[in-house]
This record gives C-alpha cells, structure tokens and sequence, in this order.
C-alpha cells in the first residue's frame, strides 16, 4: 500500500504541492489528471524519491519514503516507472536495456536476466526486437521497451508518468494497450494521463489535480459523469 | 640537377629509426594517458570546483591552448631551471605534451559530460542503479562516443609534437634519431624523407585502428 | 660571483620585434593557406570522386607529418636544387601549404553546408555556376565556418614558432636570445608567453562569441 500523508512540495518560491493526502490499495489503478502545472507528475517523482519533499510523509509497504535510513536503491526495485520521454539507453540493445538491471542491482546471472528479459519484452511485443539498439525502433516501440525495462525488475506497484504525451497520434494505442492489459493482471499502477477515454476506462479510482491540492477524488463514474467541484466540470469540459 | 640521392646508409639505418618510432609512440602514449587523467581533473574542477579550483583550471587551459606547444616545452625545459629543478629533454618533452593534451581534452571532456542528458541518470536511478553503476553503466560509455573522434585527434597531435623533443636536444625519439643521422651524414633530404614515411604509417595505422575500434564499440 | 644583467628595454624591443616577425610570418602562410584552401575546398566540394580523394589524400599527408619534419624537408629542397630562396619564403610557403591542408577541409565542410536547393534557387535564376559560388555560397559557407578558420589561423601563428629551427628569430628564438644574455629563463619566457597570450586569446573568445552569436540565428 502506499500512503501519502499530507505532502508539500516546493521548488524554491514555487509551492508545487499543498498538501497531498491519497491512499493507493494493492491491486488497484489509480489515475491522476489535471493541467499541466498542477503537480501530478511532480507528485509521482516524489513517490519513488527522484524528488525530495519538504513536509508530510509518503510510505509504501510501511517504509517511509524520504526517511534518511531508507535505501532508496533497494526501494526502487519495487517501485517502476516510466515516463514521458522513454529514456532508453541507446548505447545497449533492446535486449541489454531490459537485462541491465536485474543483473546489476538483482544480481541475477546473465541466463536468469535473459530469460526475464526475453519474457518480458514477450509481453509487450517486442519479442522480435531484441537484438535491435533503441534508435532502430519507433516511439511505441521504445516506450513499450521502457515498461519492459521497468517490468523485469518484477515490481510491486508501476508508476506511469504522461507515457503517451511525446508519442505521434497512431502510435498511442499500442502503449495504452499494455497499460490496459497490465491492469488486468492485477498491477497496482498510478497513472498520470491526458488520455480521458482511458483514464475512465482502466481506473478503479481518478484524482483530480487542481493547483498541487487534489480537488477531488472518486470512482470515474462519480468524476466523469457527475462531477462535485466546479473546476473539475470546467477542467472537464476543456479537454472533451 | 646536381643533386645526387644516396638511399643506401638511410636504409642501412633503418632499424635505428625505427627504435626511435618505438620511444614516439612511448612519449605519445604516455602523455595522452597522463593528459586524459589531468583533463578529467581540470573538468571537474571547471564543473563543480570552487572559485580558486576553477580559476586554476582555467589558467592551465587557456594557457595550453592560447601558446605554441614548443614554448610550453621550453617552459618546462628552461623555465623550471629558476626552481632549481634540472629537467631533462625527455621529461621536459612528455611533460610539456601531457600539459598541451591536458588543456585541449578538458574542453573536449566538459562538452562530453553535457552530451549525456540528465533525463538518462534519472531513468537509471529509478531502476535502482546506484550513483557509481549508473556512472559506469549509463553514462560513461555514451560520454566516450561523445569524445572520441576528439580523442584520436588528439592522440594523432599527441604524435607529430613528440618531434619538437629534438629541439631541446632529445636525441632518442624517432625525429632525434633522425637529426643524429643527419648531423654525421649531411643526407638531409633522405633521412628526412624516411622519417617522414614513418611518421604517415604510424599516424595513418593509429587513425585506421581508432575507426576500425569505433565501429566495433559504437554500434548504436 | 656572477648575476645575470638585468632585463633591459632593448631586450623587450628585440623580444616584440621577434612577435612582429611572428606575425609578418602568420599574416602571409594564413594568406597563402587560405587562398590555396578555398580552390582546392571548391574542388573537393564540387568535383567527381577521382578528383576530390587525390586531393583529399596528398592534403592529408601534410596532417600526419610533423610540420618540424616538413621544414626541414622544404629547406634540403632549397639547398639541394640550389634554388637560394630566403628563409623567410621557404618558411610561408611550408606553413601556407600546411595550412591550406586544413583550410580545404574548412571550406569543404562549409559549401557542403549549404543546401543543394539553395544553389538550384540561384542556377535557376540564370545565374552563371561562378556567379553563384560567388554570390551564394561563399558568402553562406564563410559564414558557417568562420569560427573554424579562426581557430585555424590561430594555430598556424602558434606553429610559426617551429621555424626558429631552420634559423628564423622569431618571438621565441628572440626570448631565448635574451635569456641567454640576461640568465633569467622564466621570466623572459613568461613575457613571451604573455605576448602569445594576448595576440590569442582576444582573437579566440572573438571566434567563440561568434560561434555562438551565429549558432543562435
């Protein structure tokens, strides 16, 4: 479970996040939406310790988060995440992107690491790619590779952040499917996303991010189809 | 043309220059190893040093680059004699192209660190790497392909300086052999000539082999 | 007990004299280089592969030979064919080819640079292939590799030191001299250093600033 408590953020003067309470449950899907600004993203970066926080706690399976005794390395490993730009690393192959680190930080042998890389990279259908370099494939491509990459570390919860925003149009579906199929199979996933029809589709719970507060929070049905605060209506309209 | 060539002692010598051709590529390789080492340190010091670090480094950089190679030799040769330091010709030589390299490389090196977004750490850290493997693993490797067509450059230069030594009397580097030759013989032109030939093979085998290792490395 | 005479202002005269000759040697091997750069660069650019590799690979010789070496050789020519150049020529002729092996590769970088649909733009317009390089890509491709030549430039006036070895005082034969006579290798050498300095380093932040000014438009 990951507990998040209260949480400020600032970036010097800039108070990105005012007090951030959510709860997300093993199993579920949780999806953040909002403006751009409006420190959803900020918020996931903090979940997995990339960004400090200033007040306020965030705990996932008990273990706080930012607490100076926690190995964050070893946290990490329970944590995925994928991002915006899909950072592949273009000097390894496909193959060699996904092996990295379970064999490094899992210190698994290099057949144990293939055979998980192999599975992995299966699953998002890029079986026939594993010998190519990150540069011969397309965004799709390389953002399903970095859900693979962060998959083979077999993670308890996954962390998307806006995963589709830099893809070309025709190209956003294939990685909205492997969302969609991860779901299914039970993945505990936070999801910041502009894709409406989706966020609606796959959540258990939407929160709506409103100025680093969430405004409101509830099962789709109650944010899409009858929504209580003002901003989440107008917030709505603008992006229907 | 009144002008006879006479091959037959250059060819007679030959072994001899080759021997020099050996201590070349000693001097050269030395220095480029020594130099790297230093660049690395004066683009930290440039990067993330303080006030006077960095001031230094940049003394020592703009200094490399801004004055001809022979003076920093004669610096070094002559100049270092004022601190009571006897400098012989073959360490005034390999100090003055390890502090000429370690000038140039800096600046190479400092563009190379900005060459590996930061977004790349990032997505390492996430998986769990820690700072030294992500380093090792992620951006170093992508840092070399950034500098190393800089490098080769730089090693071919590292070369062709090793030529000045013989100006502050160095005798045993391939140019030094040369002018020995020379002096005994008066065959200017073919002694010359020959080290010349040589100093085109080794410069022209180290460029082949440099592109033939970035082909296998950067594959990407 | 002897002490060394001191520094005097003769000294630093003969000293700026030696930088004049510095310069009188960079000024005329850049204008030899250049010039030779720019036909053999057009030539590359713009000529079949059986022309553009043979003077792509006789000019790379000049690269991978050290420019001490390639003195020395120009010099035994001028004996050996008793030819009774001065110093001074021999010297700017051996440094302005050096220089026009690199400066060909400048500019071939440069017309390259230059779209092939801007030079059909202005062939299309009736304007003849010389008056097009003239007008068009000469103009576009100094722009693009103006800061390189600089740099070039900067390097040949740094090699001009090399030719105190065929007998010409230069900037730093002249501080030599003068430490020979006043005993004080590092401070004589320092006051050299600084005149390379300044004739250098001005001229190198100058290239840089327009590199960048350049690379923003």
């Amino acid at each position: 479970m990951i507990e998040i408590d209260n949480v400020h953020k600032h970036f010097g003067t800039l108070h990105v996040l005012k007090g951030v309470s959510l709860n997300v449950k093993k199993g579920e899907v949780l999806s953040m939406i909002g403006g751009s600004g409006s420190g959803k993203s900020t918020m996931l970066m903090c979940i997995n310790g990339l960004e400090g926080i200033q007040k306020g706690s965030i705990s996932v399976d008990g273990i706080d988060v930012h607490a100076k005794a926690t190995d964050l390395n070893k946290l990490r490993r329970r944590i995925g995440i994928v991002f915006q730009q899909w950072n592949a690393f273009p000097h390894l192959t496909v193959l060699e992107n996904v092996m990295l680190a379970p064999r490094k930080v899992l210190g698994k042998s290099k057949q144990e690491a293939e055979a998980i890389a192999v599975q992995q990279l299966g699953h998002v259908g890029l079986g026939e790619k594993l010998r190519a370099f990150p540069s011969r494939l397309s965004g799709g491509q390389q953002q399903r590779m970095a859900i693979a990459r962060a998959l083979a570390m077999s993670p308890d919860y996954m962390l998307f952040d806006e995963v589709t925003s830099a893809l070309d149009p025709q190209l956003v579906g294939e990685v909205l499917d492997t969302l969609r199929m991860l779901s299914k199979e039970g993945m505990t996933m936070i999801v910041v996303t502009h894709e409406m029809r989706f966020a609606r589709e796959v959540s258990d719970r939407v929160a709506f991010f409103c100025q680093g507060q969430i405004h409101e929070l509830g099962t789709p049905e109650q944010i899409f189809d009858s929504p209580q605060k003002p901003e989440t209506a107008d917030f709505l309209r603008s992006v229907l | 043309m009144a002008y006879t060539f006479q091959w037959r002692p250059v060819l007679h010598s030959l072994p001899e220059m080759l021997w020099g051709a050996l201590v070349t590529l000693e001097i050269a390789a030395l220095a480029m190893a020594i130099g790297t080492v230093f660049a690395i340190l004066l683009a930290l010091a440039k990067r993330s040093g303080g006030k006077t670090l960095s001031a230094l480094a940049d003394i020592w950089i703009e200094t490399a680059r801004n004055t001809p190679a022979l003076f920093q030799i004669y610096l070094i040769y002559f100049g270092l004699g004022s601190f009571g330091l006897r400098v012989d010709s073959y360490s005034a030589l390999l100090l003055g192209i390890t502090f000429n390299n370690a000038g140039y490389l800096a600046e190479t090196f400092r563009g190379g660190f900005s060459a590996v977004p930061e977004t790349q750490t990032r997505a390492a850290r996430s998986l769990g790497l820690g700072q030294i493997r992500t380093m090792w693993h992620i951006v170093l490797p992508q840092m070399l392909r950034a500098v190393f067509h800089a490098m080769t450059n730089q090693m071919v230069w590292s070369i062709l300086m090793t030529s000045l030594g013989v100006v502050v009397g160095l005798t045993s580097d391939l140019t030094g052999v040369t002018q020995q030759l020379n002096v005994v013989t008066y065959r200017t032109f073919e002694y010359f000539f020959v080290a010349a030939c040589l100093y085109y093979l080794i410069s022209k085998i180290f460029t082949i082999s440099a592109r033939l290792l970035a082909s296998r490395l950067f594959r990407y | 007990m002897f002490f060394g005479a001191s520094l005097s202002w003769n000294d630093i005269l003969f000293m700026l004299s030696g930088a004049v000759t510095t310069i009188a040697i960079t000024l005329a091997s850049v204008a030899i280089g250049t010039s030779l750069g720019v036909l053999f660069g057009l030539a590359r650019a713009g000529s079949p592969w059986w022309i553009s590799w043979p003077i792509g690979g006789i000019l790379d010789i000049f690269r991978s030979i050290p420019l001490l070496i390639q003195l020395v050789l120009f010099n035994s020519f001028n004996s050996m064919f008793r030819l009774h150049w001065p110093t001074y020529l021999v010297a700017c002729l051996c440094l302005g080819i050096y220089a026009a092996a690199f400066c060909t590769e400048i500019v071939r970088s440069g017309v390259t640079a230059v779209p092939t649909t801007t030079r059909r733009a202005a062939r299309s317009l009736g304007l003849t292939w010389f008056q097009e390089v003239v007008s068009i890509t000469l103009p576009m491709a100094t722009r693009i590799v103006f800061p390189s030549w600089i740099g070039l430039a900067l390097g040949v006036m740094k090699d001009t030191a090399l030719v105190l070895w065929i007998g010409i005082v230069e900037l730093l034969r002249s501080s030599q001299i003068v430490t020979t006579r006043v005993q004080e290798p590092l401070l004589v050498l320092s006051i050299a250093g600084l005149i390379y300095f300044l004739m250098s380093f001005p001229i190198a932040r100058l290239g840089a600033q327009l590199e960048k000014r350049w690379r923003i438009q």
